[in-house]
């Protein structure tokens, strides 16, 4: 079997804050295959660009990784010094982030930003560089490179500035490029411009692990996804079979709320209650007090990730078992 | 139908950018907002619906063009004497972080519109309306003295429909309500927009670029398009039979939470918004639309009407050719 691009290992990110600890990462286990986009879902404040950020080694003070091993095809990311970690960001694996007015350096000229991993990573010549970095804008869609490259990133428009991201992220041919909320800042149109590009990477052989609120985004160009709630993995499936037969009650949740809005409800679908307080969880399961179908373990014990159905499709939650003898009816 | 509410003929609006340039914000937009309906206005960033959705409620002055509230037009009167129909438009923000004084308890942020206008005698009474609002918009009346920094997004955006209530408005101009906020609160908030319609019979200017949203809440829409209008109807109409080239893309880019309805193959909309500094001649779209042609390059399309008030501003509308979504 191929080895995995990406694995992560019972990864816990904790934050220790003046009020106490607050585990923004719990038990992390999540796997990127190589060739694939791989998807994290779910609301604000769930965890998921912490977990992306302590892949990167990006996650700031008062936060940092407190146990987990994280390997980028079968090297080791965690307990490296801060030396071979740059070695590894940019080259290996990189990132690009959601806004990308806020992520790119405004006094210098975007070719010189596309430039500077080459330099860094394959110790070209500036020529060599430029010439590469030339060709790699234009590979991600930017017309008229030349000119552009000249260009400070307050020039560009919001879907060049993400492109420009993603070309300084594709320059050294990264493993893995992790995308959070790519799309996000971005109009629609430029939105869908921008994914078919991520989907053209991925078929050229980058694995991707995107992260995003947008269920649609995730449907669109996911091969498989990871659910996350208040801090850990809930449910993860492969796309056809999350959408089909989601088996956790918050991703069914998540599911109905984004499907009524294109349904004639006239009242659309909610979760009740709101996201937890990652200071003060619920006992048992995290869910729980959200949950239409809580019953007494829930309340007292964590569920750990159990088998439901289809292969590698597992679901954080004590019904899982229960479901699995009776069909999922579709939502 | 109802009688029109608000009015907007020919609103024109600039705004200098830099040695005599100008942003061309909204160029001769007219339409008119019905009593009771929800009115959907979407387009991409910086296509000025922000800008008009400001000029309809006069918090901007328009350059050219007039403003009609309930038939009387408002455009020149004098800030005292407009008072009495500022009571009657209000405004719900985008950013319930940023539209919030983080200084002040729920109480004075929703009593600061009764106070303005003077709705309450005793302190006693100010504080019942006050909680009676909060009622209304489902904030538990023990978050009173609560500050905004001790809610959640949903929750500020709540207090924030309360605030515009506690005016008593005819209408609220919508500008992004929901876009900061996930799904299913964002769900939670549309559901309230429409209890609340429903119970006080306002009227709405729904501002987003979310097309699905839209679609929901709206009875009709308007697409928006580097300050111009290019397609205004009923939703059904527009989403289903689009007459304009834009508006057609807009669909299309639609992401659907549907693994089996990729939309891998549909054509996309090329390029980026044109800049509205220096926007393109005749058509304003005629820069990135695959049909256009001289006469587009020239002339600038005006809002023509397919029946039942289905306009397009188009000199070559896509007519009853089968759309590539469906």
């Amino acid at each position: 079997m191929e080895s995995k691009t990406l694995e992560i290992r019972n990864l816990n990110t904790s934050f220790f804050t003046q009020q106490g600890e607050v585990r923004a990462a719990c038990d992390v286990c999540l796997e990127v295959q190589p060739g694939q986009i791989t998807g994290i879902v779910g609301e604000s404040g769930c965890g998921k660009s912490v977990t992306a950020r302590s892949v990167m080694g990006l996650v700031r003070y008062p936060g940092r990784v407190v146990s987990g091993e994280i390997l980028l095809d079968g090297k080791a990311m965690t307990g490296i010094s801060g030396k071979e970690a740059c070695s590894l960001r940019g080259a290996e694996v990189s990132m690009i982030f959601q806004e990308p007015m806020t992520s790119l350096n405004p006094v210098m000229k975007v070719g010189k930003q596309v430039e500077e991993a080459l330099l860094l990573h394959r110790k070209l010549s500036k020529k060599e560089a430029a010439k590469s970095a030339a060709q790699m804008l234009e590979k991600v869609g930017i017309s008229d490179v030349k000119n552009r490259m000249e260009c400070y990133p307050h020039q560009l428009s919001g879907g060049l500035r993400q492109r420009v991201m993603i070309a300084m992220a594709m320059i050294c041919s990264p493993k893995l490029l992790i995308a959070d909320e790519p799309t996000t800042a971005l109009d629609v149109t430029v939105e869908a411009q921008i994914l078919r590009l991520m989907k053209q990477l991925c078929d050229a052989g980058t694995s991707i692990l995107l992260i995003s609120h947008n269920l649609g985004v995730i449907a669109q160009i996911c091969d498989y996804v990871y659910v996350m709630y208040a801090g850990r993995v809930v449910e993860q499936a492969d796309t056809m079979t999350l959408f089909d037969h989601p088996a956790h009650p918050y991703t069914r949740g998540l599911l109905q709320a984004a499907r009524s809005l294109r349904s004639d409800a006239e009242v659309l679908a909610t979760i009740p209650g709101v996201v937890p307080n990652l200071l003060h969880l619920p006992a048992g399961c995290s869910f729980s007090p959200r949950c239409g179908q809580c019953q007494e373990p829930c309340k007292t014990s964590m569920p750990d990730m159990l088998p439901a159905g289809e292969k590698g499709h597992l679901v954080r939650c004590f019904l899982a078992e229960k479901e699995k003898q009776q069909p999922v009816e579709a939502i | 139908m109802s009688g029109v509410l608000l009015e907007a003929r020919n609103l024109t609006k600039e705004f200098p950018a830099g040695r005599k340039k100008k942003v061309h914000a909204v160029s001769d937009v007219s339409l008119q907002v019905f009593q009771g309906e929800t009115l959907g206005l979407v387009g991409e960033s910086g296509c000025g619906k922000s800008t008009l959705g400001r000029l309809m409620i006069r918090l901007l002055r328009p350059d050219s063009g007039a403003l009609l509230v309930g038939g009387d037009d408002v455009t020149h009167l004098s800030e005292k004497e407009f008072r009495k129909y500022r009571r009657q438009l209000q405004l719900i923000f985008q950013d319930p972080y940023a539209s919030l004084d983080p200084r002040l308890n729920v109480r004075d942020l929703i009593a600061e519109p009764l106070r303005t206008n003077h709705t309450c005698r005793t302190k006693e009474e100010l504080t019942q309306r006050v909680l009676a609002l909060m009622e209304d918009v489902g904030i538990p009346g023990e978050y009173l003295y609560r500050y905004p920094h001790q809610f959640s997004g949903g929750q500020r955006q709540r207090i924030g429909i309360a605030r515009a209530l506690a005016a008593d408005p005819e209408l609220i101009v919508c500008d992004e309500p929901v876009s900061a906020l996930d799904v299913p609160v964002q769900n939670q908030i549309l559901n309230l927009l429409k209890k609340l319609q429903k119970s006080r019979g306002l009227t709405y200017l729904f501002i987003s670029h979310d097309l699905s949203v839209v679609r929901h809440i709206s009875d009709r829409v308007c697409i928006m398009f580097l300050g111009t209008l290019c397609e205004t109807g009923r939703v059904d109409d527009v989403y289903q039979n689009p007459q304009h080239p834009y508006t057609r893309y807009l669909m299309n880019a639609i992401l659907v939470p549907d693994p089996h309805h990729r939309t891998d193959r549909i054509e996309l909309l090329s390029g980026e918004i044109p800049s509205a500094v220096d926007p393109p001649s005749g058509c304003r779209f005629h820069t990135r639309c695959p049909y256009a042609d001289d006469r587009c390059r020239r002339e600038a399309p005006k809002m023509t009407d397919a029946g039942d008030g289905h306009l397009t501003a188009c000199h070559y509308p896509l007519g009853n050719r089968p759309g590539d979504h469906s």
